[in-house]
């Protein structure tokens, strides 16, 4: 049957999930095949989280599930039933920056680009992690996030000007 | 990625009888669990898992971290890298379990990595990761580049004529100083396997790795309770600061009285083609005095059978100056 019809087997294995995309409810049919970043970017059209390595290295991958970070490459978009993903997109837009956003456009933290949004979802993720105060701390908690171009340290300076930020505003 | 087929478990029974019928549990199995997915994806990419059939086990109840009424604990099999290391009872009683897991990976990654999966995990050598080369893990009789090879960060203990392939587990490392025992459910009767009976020496079959079945499901990992006043502490030592694989790494729990050593616990990754611990080295400690010299024998004696490879030397003074400043740090 599938010799004669390679579309109806094709069909055969995919598999219904819904998850919550940036607040929106999305019910998608999906290949178990397919990574939770080539659904964001090639299904959803969410082209903010980039496409690194795809081998779980770099990081430009990054996103939040259920308010945690991860690599969306490493995620099967099958698995994701039932979960809350927070891309770039649903952090911030032009005229309404996530300070994180704000603070790397003020402290010039990247280069051409391309690791951003992971830099930036990553550093937003550290806000609510156990990390400590010093630099070299924020350093160890973004080594997940390669930079090719190494913005690194304005990448740092962005994040402790953030975390300066919420503690005098005694944020968490 | 090679076409697959995801089935969502709902029951540990449904999942345990569709993974029994693969034919194996080790390389080349059929069917393969799917937890946090962030070895077993990264290795269907490369095509070194070529799995016709996924089990999803991420809702089986397999979470929570209990302590037991006798001071030890229950790690569930799904509980993430993350919720382990920064647990408050981890912490506390088991320093060196939680500074191991925080030496490893990223935080993104250590978010959805679990317990089981962690010590699951397969080695990073570069012939095991590339399909264009042989490799006697991924295919048995293919022969080993690495032996005359890409060696540098591969083991000096342990190792066969057929495979020299480093354990990368950074928690399996600590979790064999504290004694863990892996709980196993399969098809047959629920199992408990201490870990150092739990990987295998590669000898001529390195495709098989650790004693698990067709069907054996990883539900618990326990750890007893550790000795009164014990210390320990976890080193790690590579070449990058941080989010980098271990030259060589101890995990160490000591026990120090009147400056005498009353209990010595530990295990060295990097190095062996398991996480190596050598309870001979650890009998010699009992009694001494807690001073450099003694720790320098101790770690003479676990390297004493060490064959170090074309390219990493190195590791055999690297593995005792490491054990030696893990104690240390354990103790003081």
């Amino acid at each position: 049957m599938s010799a004669q019809n390679p579309d109806a087997a094709k069909e055969d294995r995919l598999l219904p999930v819904t998850m919550v995309v940036n607040g929106e409810k999305r019910e998608l049919r999906v290949d178990p095949r397919l990574s939770l970043l080539d659904c964001l970017r090639e299904i959803l059209h969410l082209t903010g989280t980039k496409k690194g390595c795809d081998h779980g290295q770099c990081g430009a991958c990054t996103v939040h599930i259920h308010g945690r970070r991860a690599n969306s490459c490493l995620a099967l978009a099958a698995v994701q039933d039932g979960r809350e993903i927070v891309t770039i997109e649903g952090l911030g837009s032009p005229g309404r920056l996530h300070p994180m956003q704000a603070a790397f456009l003020e402290h010039d933290a990247y280069q051409c680009g391309y690791c951003t949004s992971g830099q930036i979802m990553s550093a937003v993720a550290l806000l609510k992690e156990t990390c400590g105060a010093t630099d070299d701390d924020v350093r160890e908690f973004m080594s997940g996030n390669i930079c090719r171009c190494g913005a690194y340290s304005n990448i740092v300076a962005a994040v402790q000007q953030v975390r300066r930020t919420q503690s005098e505003k005694g944020e968490p | 990625m090679k076409p697959f087929e995801l089935e969502r478990a709902t029951d540990r029974a449904a999942a345990i009888a569709a993974a029994a019928a693969s034919p194996t549990a080790q390389q080349g199995a059929s069917i393969r669990f799917l937890a946090g997915g962030t070895t077993l994806v990264d290795l269907m990419k490369l095509g070194v898992e070529q799995p016709e059939r996924l089990v999803d086990i991420n809702r089986l109840g397999l979470e929570g971290i209990e302590e037991h009424r006798d001071g030890g604990v229950r790690i569930g099999a799904a509980v993430t890298n993350s919720d382990l290391a920064q647990h408050p009872l981890i912490k506390q009683r088991y320093a060196a379990l939680s500074e191991a897991i925080l030496a490893g990976a990223s935080t993104q990654l250590r978010n959805v990595a679990t317990t089981a999966g962690n010590l699951l995990q397969r080695t990073r050598c570069v012939y095991f990761r590339n399909i264009a080369t042989p490799c006697n893990k991924r295919e048995l009789g293919s022969g080993c580049p690495a032996i005359e090879g890409a060696n540098r960060m591969l083991a000096i203990l342990g190792t066969s004529a057929a495979c020299i392939a480093t354990n990368p587990s950074d928690t399996a490392v600590a979790m064999m100083a504290y004694d863990a025992s892996v709980h196993v459910e399969g098809v047959s009767a629920a199992r408990s396997i201490a870990l150092k009976d739990f990987y295998l020496l590669p000898g001529d079959r390195p495709d098989r790795e650790n004693v698990l079945r067709p069907g054996d499901l990883v539900t618990h990992v326990t750890l007893p309770p550790p000795p009164l006043g014990e210390k320990s502490a976890y080193l790690k030592l590579r070449d990058r600061a941080s989010y980098e694989f271990a030259l060589v790494s101890t995990a160490a729990a000591v026990v120090v009285s009147n400056g005498k050593i009353m209990s010595a616990r530990f295990a060295l990754g990097g190095v062996g083609t398991r996480p190596w611990r050598v309870p001979e080295a650890e009998g010699a400690l009992i009694g001494q005095p807690a001073a450099e010299e003694s720790f320098r024998r101790a770690a003479d004696l676990v390297l004493t059978n060490a064959k170090p490879q074309s390219q990493n030397a190195f590791k055999v003074e690297l593995a005792k100056r490491c054990m030696l400043e893990t104690f240390k740090r354990a103790w003081r």
